[in-house]
């Protein structure tokens, strides 16, 4: 499938990864180059046939719901770019 | 000054050596030390940790000293620099962890010290293990240490796991972690001229082991033996109630498996593997590989896969997919990189756009498309569909035969800068390891041969879920008949 500019620059928003303009239009060519080598796929008749998720056992194992870890604020804030009062610090989202 | 002799042993002989006192962990160390300054133009290594290796030797020492050994005591080992290792510095290969120093040790590598091994330090990869060359490291390209004669250009190790290859082909390490998604520890393996084995899924926890694609991310051994990679395995594996993936198995003894008696065994031999451009030699290897098992005493018997040219397409939608939801993490907030900016949005997109390298950023965004509004079904599912049928040929396929015999690889190694420019050139190099990964199914590459142009090709032989015993056996025997005793152009302690 041939992608468009408008929806890489889509995409790109729905990731978070700022794509300059000049970046977009090669980028453009390579993801429809990709997405119409992986429509091969459509050759393959798969009526019927459940989606695979995980190759593990599909029952998840249950434990107590008891907590079992915590009480290491300082480890976790340290590899922060910023922190203040103990918290992630992020720029400002409410005005 | 310390003695590179050490360096040739195996991990079993060092082991043995170990154990009879005929050298101490702290002098094998040293050496190793040693060797990890002489292979830094190779680029193996990004952060090397000789000052906790010493420690961890000497630790190694006393116990030896005292009669209480573990299994692994005074082993220097190297570990992809994807695993979590507390307090040191772990950078997945990417500008986006500058700086991570992770505040807890991955299940694996807490399993490999608490049997005595000793950490020698962090190896290259490609950027979050995604990539066939080690081209795509934010810390530089790793550098294979063969070459070929005559010719001085520089040839990848293939990836991701290609420093690791590198350091215990090149002896800088007895033994290595590495992790294989879509082949990323038998491609670099075949390529350099050692053993990579990808266990079953679940066999080794993921737990602490930055993610890629969890439902195809798989942690295992690189050695230079079939028998150190069955020990390498035994202490990696185990149930981890922390990774609810994680099998609840027992681990067998992987070494008392290698009995050399693979009489009866029945080996098969998927014609769809022949593909086209594959090169003379590669198929001339693989028949050998074929006579050597009938030799001893195995019957070779075709079996057909017949969805295996839809596995690399299948890889390539459900890989990206699942990265692109493991790597929205990265966000500049509460590790790593960040680039201000007075709002939130425009401080993630900068942060990810200067973080993420250029084939982590095309799979993150292939992902997004695949699993976005209106495409979900026509890609992502679609593909989940296509997967539970190649995995349902396995178990056809595992009815009639106890394991399969094909190439690692499709090619040896190429030059540094090549098919960077083409990325669908580059997946194909993943086209005979994908369909394990997709499986979940152990699979091993043994170095069985050299190329036309004198560079390594590996054997992979993939085994039913849980039967690493089978797989390790069978793998013996090959090795013990392909007497593979080449060494790359540049080994540390030279040539003999």
């Amino acid at each position: 499938m041939a992608l468009d500019k408008a929806t890489v620059a889509h995409i790109a928003a729905l990731a978070r990864i700022r794509i300059s303009e000049a970046e977009l239009d090669p980028l453009v060519d390579e993801l429809s180059h990709i997405l119409t080598w992986m429509e091969q796929l459509n050759e393959v008749d798969t009526s019927g046939v459940a989606p695979m998720t995980s190759v593990a056992a599909a029952e998840l194992p249950m434990r107590e719901d008891e907590v079992t870890d915590g009480g290491r604020r300082e480890e976790i804030l340290a590899n922060a770019p910023r922190t203040a009062r103990g918290f992630f610090a992020v720029p400002k989202v409410v005005e | 000054m310390s003695d590179p002799s050490l360096l040739a042993l195996t991990l079993a002989d060092a082991r043995d050596g170990l154990a009879r006192k005929s050298f101490s962990a702290r002098e094998l160390t040293c050496a190793y030390n040693d060797a990890v300054r002489k292979i830094e133009r190779l680029n193996a290594y990004i952060t090397p940790t000789p000052e906790r290796a010493l420690a961890m030797a000497e630790a190694a020492d006393r116990r030896l000293a005292q009669g209480k050994a573990r299994p692994l005591d005074g082993i220097p080992i190297a570990v992809k620099d994807l695993y979590c290792t507390k307090g040191v510095l772990t950078t997945a290969a990417s500008h986006i962890l500058d700086g991570f120093h992770p505040p807890y040790e991955s299940t694996v590598t807490d399993k490999l010290w608490q049997s005595g091994a000793v950490m020698l330090g962090k190896t290259n990869l490609d950027e979050f293990a995604m990539g066939s060359s080690n081209m795509t490291s934010y810390h530089g390209s790793v550098e294979n240490p063969w070459r070929r004669p005559g010719d001085n250009r520089p040839l990848v190790p293939g990836g991701s796991s290609g420093g690791s290859a590198v350091a215990v082909a090149a002896r800088a390490a007895l033994a290595a972690t590495g992790t294989d998604t879509g082949g990323s520890i038998r491609q670099p393996a075949s390529f350099c001229g050692i053993v990579g084995l990808k266990p079953t899924y679940g066999r080794c926890s993921r737990w602490g082991v930055v993610a890629y694609a969890s439902s195809l991310d798989h942690p295992g051994p690189m050695t230079r033996t079939v028998r150190d990679a069955a020990i390498m395995l035994r202490a990696m594996s185990g149930h981890d109630p922390r990774d609810s993936t994680s099998a609840p198995v027992p681990v067998p003894d992987f070494e008392a498996a290698l009995t050399g008696d693979i009489r009866g065994l029945r080996i098969g031999i998927p014609w769809e593997y022949r593909v086209d451009g594959m090169p003379v030699e590669i198929e001339a290897l693989w028949g050998h590989g074929v006579e050597w098992l009938r030799a001893a005493g195995a019957e070779p018997v075709d079996i057909s896969l017949p969805l295996t040219k839809y596995a690399l397409p299948t890889y390539y939608i459900i890989a990206p997919a699942e990265a692109s939801s493991n790597l929205a993490r990265y966000d500049g907030v509460r590790f790593g990189l960040r680039i201000e900016r007075n709002s939130l949005d425009e401080m993630y997109e900068l942060t990810r756009a200067a973080g993420f390298g250029a084939e982590v950023r095309r799979r993150v965004l292939i992902g997004t498309y695949v699993l976005s509004a209106g495409y979900y079904d026509a890609y992502y599912l679609k593909a989940q569909r296509v997967r539970t049928l190649i995995a349902r040929d396995f178990v056809t396929a595992f009815e009639r035969v106890d394991c399969i015999l094909t190439p690692t690889a499709p090619s040896a190694a190429f030059a540094i800068g090549d098919k960077s420019d083409d990325p669908i050139a580059m997946y194909l190099n993943d086209v005979f390891t994908v369909p394990a990964n997709l499986a979940g199914l152990p699979a091993i590459s043994i170095p069985a041969g050299l190329s036309g142009d004198r560079l390594p090709l590996g054997l992979q032989i993939t085994g039913r879920a849980f039967d690493e015993e089978t797989v390790l056996r069978v793998a013996e025997v090959l090795e013990s008949a392909a007497q593979f005793r080449y060494l790359p152009s540049f080994v540390v302690g030279g040539h003999p």
